[in-house]
This record gives C-alpha cells, structure tokens and sequence, in this order.
C-alpha cells in the first residue's frame, strides 16, 4: 500500500466512524420523536415499535393541556408564560450588566483593575452548593421566597463568565476609536454607547444566547425559590409533571419534552455561527 | 493628565459597580457567610447558634455522607475521563477534513443543548427495562455473546454507568473547545512531523495533544468542577437516590439538608468541604500538568 492509498483508506474509515456515531447520536432523538407521536398502547409493546400506525399530533396538545381539569387552568401555557418572562428579564439584565462592567474591564484605568479581573476569574471556580444556604436567607430576609426575584435579579449584577467572554472582545476593538472621540469632547458613556458596543453585536449576542440557555434550563433555582404551581417554569413543571404521572403516560412526557426542548435546537440553527464561536472564545482562557 | 486619569478612574469604578456590588452581596458575603453557619446550628427560622466544630464533627460520623460522597467521585472519576476521551475523540474525527463536517458537528453537538429535565426525562425511557430503547438495541450484539442489556434504572451497578453514558452523549460543549483548539494546531508542524516519518498515532501522541494540551487542562478542571456538583438529573431520574442509594449524590444530600430536614448550618459545612476540594483537586491538577502542559510561545 502505498502512501496515498493509506490517506485513501483512512478518509474512508474516517467516514464510517463518523456515520456510525452520527447514527448512534440520533437514536435518543429518534426515540423521542417518534414516542411523541405514539397512540399509549404502542409505548408499551414488545418487541419495540418504531414506528407509529397512525401520527398521535393530539399528543401534543394533550401534553399542553393536561392537568386542566385539576387545577383550572393550563399550567403548561402558565409555566411556559413563566419562562419567558424569566427569560426576558435575566437575558436583558446579563447584557446590560456585564457590557457595562466588561467595557471597565476593557478598556478603563482604575486602581485595583487588575486584582479585581483575577478575583472575578477565580469566582468561576466557586461551586453553587456553597453559595446555596447564604442566598437562600438573603432572600428570605428580603420576603423574596416565593417570588421570581431571587431567580432574575443577580442577573442584573453582572457574572464573571460573561465579563470575561465581553471583555476579550471588547479588547480587540481599536484604542484609536476612543482616543479620537475624547479629542472631540465625547464622554465614556458616549464612546461606550456609540462606539463600542455598535461593534460588539456578535459578542453581546453570544452573552445574550448563552443567558437565554441557562434560565431555560434553570431546574435548581426554580426548585429551591418558587413554591406555588402556579408560578412554576417548565423545567420545574415537566419534573411536576413527571412525578405525579411517572411511568405511565410516556408519549405525553415525551411531547411535552420535546416541546420543551423544539426552541433550543430551532435557536440553535438560526444562529449556528455565534454559538460555535461563543464556546471556542470559553476555551481561549486555557 | 492627572484630572484625566481620576476622571477614568471614576468612569471605571462607575461602569464596574454593577459587578462590585453582585459580587460582594452574591459572591462574598455568601461564602463567608457559609464559613460562619457551618459552625452554627442554623435552621433558617430561628437565628444560627454557635456550636463550633460539631456539623463538621457530626459529619465524619455521617454514614449518608460517605455514601455520597463516594458516590459523587466515582462518577466523577469514570464520567470525567470518558466524556474528554470521547470530545477529544468526535473533534479529531471532525478535524480530518472529510465531507460533510458541518452536517456530523451539529449532529454531536445537539444533544448537549437538551435541558436537563428533558434530558433525565427522556433518558428515563431510553433506559427503561422494559419498554426502553437501548437494551433491545444492545441485546442484538450482546446476544451473539450470549449475554443481555443490565436493568439500568434498578441495579444498583448501573445507575450511575446510565448517567455517565448520558453525560458521554452531552459532551458536544467540549468537543466544540477541543476543535477550536485543534484547528489552530499550525499546519506546518503536522507537515514537519509527517515528514520526519511519523505516523498517525505518533502525530497524535507528540504534536497534536501537546498542542491542545492547555485546552485539556482548561476542560478538565471545569469537568471537575461539573461533575462534583451533579444534581438535576439524579434528583430526578433517581428519586432519594434509588437503587439502594447508588445515584445519592453529595449535592442532593446538601440540598436534602438544607431543605428537607432544614439543616442549614451541616449543609454549610458541606459547601465548603465540597469548595476546599474543588480548591484542592484544581492545585493537583495544575501541579501535575506542569511538566505536560504546553503552552505556545513561552
């Protein structure tokens, strides 16, 4: 064999591994999908049944409006409302914040900068299970239990993640620009507002993507602050959900998960280029 | 020039507050604030009472937290590795410049974009004994061998493989990290070494890895990090833990203390038990990676 039959026979591997895996990647999805769209009886045959006899699209407004009769309105449509109220604000708040504070971080002098970045880089480090209990009380001495503001208003108070991907970018943004705009009399904000951040869509636009993930998915805040069904998101309703009807109603869980889960993945491949270079700036630090 | 640079200053600390604030009520006062409720009996509703060393006392006789403990860093221990060895694998495959390299990236890396809920939802009934998807799929090679799929969701040896295969099929973030990283691996060096004769496990071993190998350092810390902390999908593929405890992990036994049995002061205690071995485990990694870690330019 010579050299360019070896590369040849390596592409080929390549390729074969790389469609096995796809397709083993895909089972999950599959399975998802099609127990979605599966009347209760076909979940529960054996030997398995891929494919439906007949599409259940009911299922899915079934998953929607299931628990209706018991609580008097339809906690999907409720926990959805929820959730993106939740959204709305943490995503606005997250952008607000850490553009303000990275464009400090960037591109300001102050004494102490410096010792403040490190600090605001090691906070990663901090795991949530320690911060819980103090929070928690916080909260509870500000009456907030119970409420969504435990769950939105830290957002609005900056994180370093996002500090950090902000001001990497904001570095790369020539000084020039701002030297010019102070000889003509502009202030901060007036460079900050027309100058640096005109320049940033991509990079405030990753911030806003990855903020936008985390309150969906969010399970473990919703759990420990919100108390009343009523104002629960869909993270915590599906697990509600779950473990009232566990079990049993598999293609119901399954539309409802996969309702849940549509958005993300729609997002995903409207802006396929920003989340791929959002994750490889997270990687940069190294 | 002075008034200059204090204008700045105040601009700096003006534009930065929001942080110095959230970070000194979010950040600061929680953790020392924890310090100080580890020594406390606090159950939230009445005020904390010193009692010194006693949650940390009482812990080393907690049998429940040895369990998950040790539940916690044997999934860690077998998740940590399988998931890098699988992103570092997908990203090399990806990087061989095949057809379709797009189309095969979005494809692994969609799975880790699942919330939490759905994916222990969803992977509830992938794994489910009888009605799953995954033993009968297995089956038809493990049957050649005479053998068949375990009962992931009640044996208590295969609880926690089920979530490392689940963890293993979310590991597009990663792999994402490691093709970037591999994709600024200079051209000219795997030409050099090819030239040299090297062949491709060679080029892997001495060029390739070491050039990614801050990237690696940099995911296995956060895997650390990660997979210290799980929570969501045990808490709710696994309820109390099941079977016989081999999915009770150390942040379900905190939030259990904290919430539960409103133990606010052990659950402290934990937090920061937990936080000094993050602290420690991170210092071993970096220590031990010295000699291997390359980074360019220095």
């Amino acid at each position: 064999m010579n050299k360019q039959q070896a590369h040849t026979a390596q592409r080929i591997l390549v390729q074969v591994a790389l469609v096995v895996l796809s397709a083993i990647f895909l089972v999950p999805f599959l399975w998802l999908l099609t127990t979605a769209l599966k009347p209760i009886k076909e979940t529960m045959t054996v030997p398995i049944q891929w494919i439906p006899s007949k599409l259940m699209w009911g299922n899915f407004k079934d998953a929607v409006t299931a628990g209706h009769e018991t609580v008097g309105y339809y906690p999907f449509l409720v926990y959805f409302r929820n959730t993106v109220v939740l959204c709305v604000l943490i995503v606005a708040g997250t952008v607000a914040s850490n553009a303000l504070v990275a464009y400090s971080f960037a591109r300001l002098r102050w004494p102490g900068r410096d010792f403040a970045f490190s600090v605001t880089i090691a906070t990663m480090m901090i795991p949530f299970p320690v911060l819980m209990v103090p929070t928690f009380a916080l909260f509870r001495h500000l009456d907030w239990i119970g409420t969504y503001r435990p769950l939105w208003v830290p957002a609005w108070f900056g994180s370093a993640f996002s500090i950090f991907l902000l001001r990497q970018f904001f570095m790369t943004i020539p000084f020039e620009l701002s030297e010019a705009a102070k000889i003509d009399g502009a202030s901060e904000w007036r460079i900050f507002r027309s100058i640096v951040l005109p320049l940033s869509k991509a990079a405030l636009a990753v911030v806003a993507l990855f903020a936008f993930m985390g309150a969906w998915n969010d399970f473990l805040g919703p759990l420990i602050y919100l108390l009343d069904q009523k104002t629960f998101t869909l993270s915590l309703g599906l697990q509600f959900y779950q473990s009232q009807n566990g079990g049993t109603q598999w293609n119901l869980l399954m539309a409802a998960s996969t309702i849940i889960i549509a958005p993300v993945i729609i997002l995903f491949f409207f802006t396929q280029r920003l989340f791929i270079q959002g994750i490889a700036i997270t990687g940069l630090k190294g | 020039m002075m008034s200059g640079g204090k204008r700045e200053a105040k601009y700096g600390f003006l534009f930065a507050s929001p942080w110095l604030l959230g970070f000194t009520i979010f950040m600061l006062y929680p953790l020392v604030a924890s310090i100080y409720f580890s020594f406390c009996d606090y159950s939230v509703l009445k005020s904390p009472i010193y009692i010194g060393l006693d949650n940390y006392k009482a812990l080393w006789g907690d049998e429940v937290f040895w369990i998950a403990l040790k539940n916690t860093l044997m999934y860690s221990v077998i998740a940590l590795p399988a998931g890098m060895a699988t992103a570092i694998i997908l990203a090399m495959l990806l990087n061989a410049k095949v057809k379709g390299m797009t189309v095969y990236r979005t494809i692994f890396f969609i799975p880790s974009l699942v919330p939490q809920v759905s994916l222990a939802v969803l992977w509830m009934f992938v794994l489910d004994g009888e009605h799953g998807i995954l033993n009968p799929l297995l089956n038809k090679v493990l049957n050649i061998f005479h053998l068949s799929g375990p009962n992931w969701m009640t044996d208590p040896n295969w609880s926690k493989p089920a979530l490392v295969l689940m963890s293993v099929w979310g590991v597009g973030n990663a792999m994402l990290i490691y093709l970037a990283g591999l994709q600024d691996v200079p051209a000219q060096l795997i030409e050099a070494s090819e030239l040299d004769g090297a062949n491709g496990w060679q080029k892997t071993r001495h060029v390739t890895l070491p050039m990614i190998s801050p990237v690696i350092l940099f995911n296995g810390i956060m895997g650390i990090i990660g997979t210290l902390q799980v929570f969501t999908v045990p808490y709710i593929m696994f309820p109390n833990g099941q079977p016989v405890r081999s999915t009770y992990f150390y942040t379900e036994y905190l939030y259990d203390n904290a919430f539960r049995y409103h133990k606010m002061g052990y659950a402290s205690a934990m937090g920061w038990i937990m936080f000094v071995m993050i602290l420690g485990l991170t210092f071993v990694s970096v220590k031990m990676s010295e000699k291997h870690v390359h980074y360019q330019g220095s």
